[in-house]
């Protein structure tokens, strides 16, 4: 009973520690918002208090940096669970939100809406379609691959993946080098430095959908982990349980790369650092990675706009994060989970 | 709690893996399946545990032909354990013993108060409970064999099939985890393994099957249908046959090798 204790102490730990950065996120930046001033703004809206910050304070607070928190916030946390959970139902620890092609379509259909001189709106609505369709298609081809189910929805995301990039280096060969071919580039390095509040009202429905039954079915993830025949054996309807995951885990990735871009890494190691942390039971692993992954991503996002006076693309940072320290679990010596 | 097989036929395409199987297993009683690989004894396990359709004949659980049962259904009577593997996660021993508990919680919960107190008395009832906090390919292959089967015990299911369990295991182990299979037969499981070791098979089972081409050669009581013909039968060597301890036990010893060792033995 004492180490179940432990993880629900982490696991509260996590919590405390996001509300935490979050409170220090806002701090940081061109216009610092003081705590107490942020206490203010948000007290306001729920009780009549009397102004005592200025104007500009109150727009930065809800036009740029409270989208941007939730954003990186949420992004970090659906990637993050989103890689727990397929690394579960294809019981491989090596298993990536991208695994079934999500940010391939995702990225092929941002391109394809830049090209076409989309609006920012567009673009989101297309690399959220783009990369939803995509996993679908490959759903449709695994069908067909005789042999193992999941050896063949891995297979078909691999080729499905890979002619999706070719289109989307097709579409950067034929943009106007201009101006659409850096937009694509930049998109494809993955930012949130545009982040408004019409993307969070955009991603919120899908992230919930998503977010809810990966958390309600994390017991029987953990059944699914160990086999097909197994998982049937133990009552659990093996088939059923991963077409939701991967229905959910999809949602969740097409939402969050459909507004940051792609974000690689982040979906590999938070899961993986959770299970050092908690475990492998998704019981406690799930909300762990949830949580750690928003903590990680908020933090990696203030270094984006904080470190240099551009801001650095958050694939980019989370790459030269993300790698080292993954290197670093996997050589660390101690016992092998 | 019976199960009951008749005239059970299975084809992988055009090629028969059972055919015509019959037989009934009872509680309190040790089934062992004996015959060469490949003749089909995981596949009749699967068509037990409801994993496989298609074939022909029908499987009846205390008179219930399967085929109208559910996954969950099934699950409540037939718990499966198979031979000990490495899972691609490592989860300590007890959460790979509660996750025996899915069946008895709806779907979207996990399990609580009730179910770990089964777990913490199906590691005791094995012997296993100080093994609690390991991980579970952390320990040996006996240790894990016993915790697939304080996994089936908390499913609550009266039917145990068991896959070859004591494949893979030291000598020790082999008898330490067919003691435990015999007890709990003694306690009211049925339980069915497959096994390949005919002189074990003899001191613990209650009745043998031996299979071989996807038939039942005999099926009786060990005493009854444990002959020399019928190992030479299943494995095609011939051997010598000992009885021991009033027949309690009897053991095989393959004559080709003897005698082979004996003649050298007379010319030199």
């Amino acid at each position: 009973m004492k180490r179940i204790n432990k993880n629900n102490i982490i696991v509260g730990s996590l919590g405390i520690l996001l509300i935490l950065t979050i409170i220090i996120s806002f701090q940081l930046g061109r216009y610092p918002i003081p705590t107490k001033d942020l206490l203010g703004v948000l007290l306001s809206k729920i009780y009549p208090l009397e102004q005592f910050w200025s104007d500009r304070m109150e727009t930065v607070f809800f036009n740029i940096r409270l989208p941007r928190i939730i954003l990186a916030c949420l992004v970090g946390c659906c990637l993050s669970a989103a890689g727990a959970a397929y690394q579960g139902v294809f019981q491989n620890p090596m298993a990536a939100p991208d695994i079934l092609g999500a940010s391939a379509g995702a990225a092929f259909g941002a391109a394809l809406a830049i090209y076409l001189y989309g609006s920012s709106y567009m673009i989101t609505i297309s690399a959220f379609c783009f990369s939803l369709l995509t996993v679908a298609l490959v759903f449709f081809i695994s069908k067909r691959v005789r042999g193992k189910s999941i050896l063949g929805l891995i297979l078909a995301g691999i080729m499905i993946s890979s002619l999706f990039s070719a289109s989307t280096s097709f579409i950067k060969l034929v943009a106007d080098p201009n101006d659409q071919l850096p937009a694509i580039t930049y998109w494809l390095m993955g930012s949130l430095a545009g982040a408004k509040l019409s993307d969070i009202q955009f991603v919120f429905m899908p992230m919930f959908l998503g977010l809810i039954p990966l958390l309600l079915l994390r017991w029987r993830l953990n059944v699914l982990t160990m086999g097909d025949d197994e998982a049937r054996t133990m009552g659990v309807n093996a088939n059923q349980i991963r077409l939701i995951v991967i229905i959910c885990a999809t949602l969740i990735t097409a939402a969050s790369v459909s507004v940051s871009g792609m974000i690689g890494w982040v979906g590999l190691v938070i899961p993986h650092l959770a299970r050092k942390l908690v475990g492998n039971n998704y019981n406690h692993l799930m909300p762990s990675s949830m949580l750690f992954g928003a903590v990680f991503l908020l933090l990696v996002d203030n270094v984006s706009r904080n470190l240099l006076t551009t801001e650095i693309p958050l694939g980019i940072l989370t790459a030269f994060i993300g790698a080292p320290f993954f290197i670093y679990l996997i050589t660390r010596k101690g016992e092998s989970y | 709690m019976s199960i009951e097989v008749s005239n059970l036929s299975f084809s992988y395409g055009e090629r028969s893996v059972l055919d015509n199987i019959n037989f009934t297993a009872y509680d309190n009683q040790l089934l062992s399946v004996l015959g060469p690989n490949g003749v089909g004894k995981s596949t009749l396990f699967r068509c037990i545990l409801g994993l496989l359709h298609g074939y022909k004949g029908q499987i009846r659980l205390n008179g219930i032909d399967i085929k109208s049962l559910s996954i969950k259904e099934i699950a409540k009577l037939i718990a499966y354990i198979p031979q000990s593997h490495y899972p691609s996660f490592n989860f300590s021993v007890f959460d790979m013993v509660l996750m025996g508990t899915t069946v008895q919680l709806s779907y979207f919960s996990s399990p609580g108060l009730q179910q770990r107190m089964l777990v913490e008395s199906a590691l005791d009832r094995l012997g296993i409970i100080h093994l609690k906090h390991r991980g579970y390919t952390q320990i040996s292959g006996g240790e894990r064999q016993l915790v697939l089967m304080a996994r089936a015990l908390v499913q609550k299911a009266k039917i145990l099939i068991l896959d070859e369990p004591t494949a893979n295991l030291d000598f020790g182990n082999q008898i330490l985890v067919l003691t435990q299979m015999k007890s709990l037969a003694r306690e009211g499981y049925t339980v069915i393994q497959s096994t390949h070791n005919p002189e074990q098979t003899f001191l613990f089972s209650d009745t043998v099957m031996a299979m071989k081409g996807g038939r039942v050669l005999a099926c009786g009581t060990p005493g009854k249908i444990f002959t020399k013909d019928l190992i030479q039968n299943l494995y095609g060597v011939e051997v010598e046959m000992q009885s021991l301890y009033e027949d309690r036990a009897r053991v095989c010893i393959p004559k080709s090798v003897i005698e082979r060792d004996y003649k050298q033995q007379l010319c030199s």
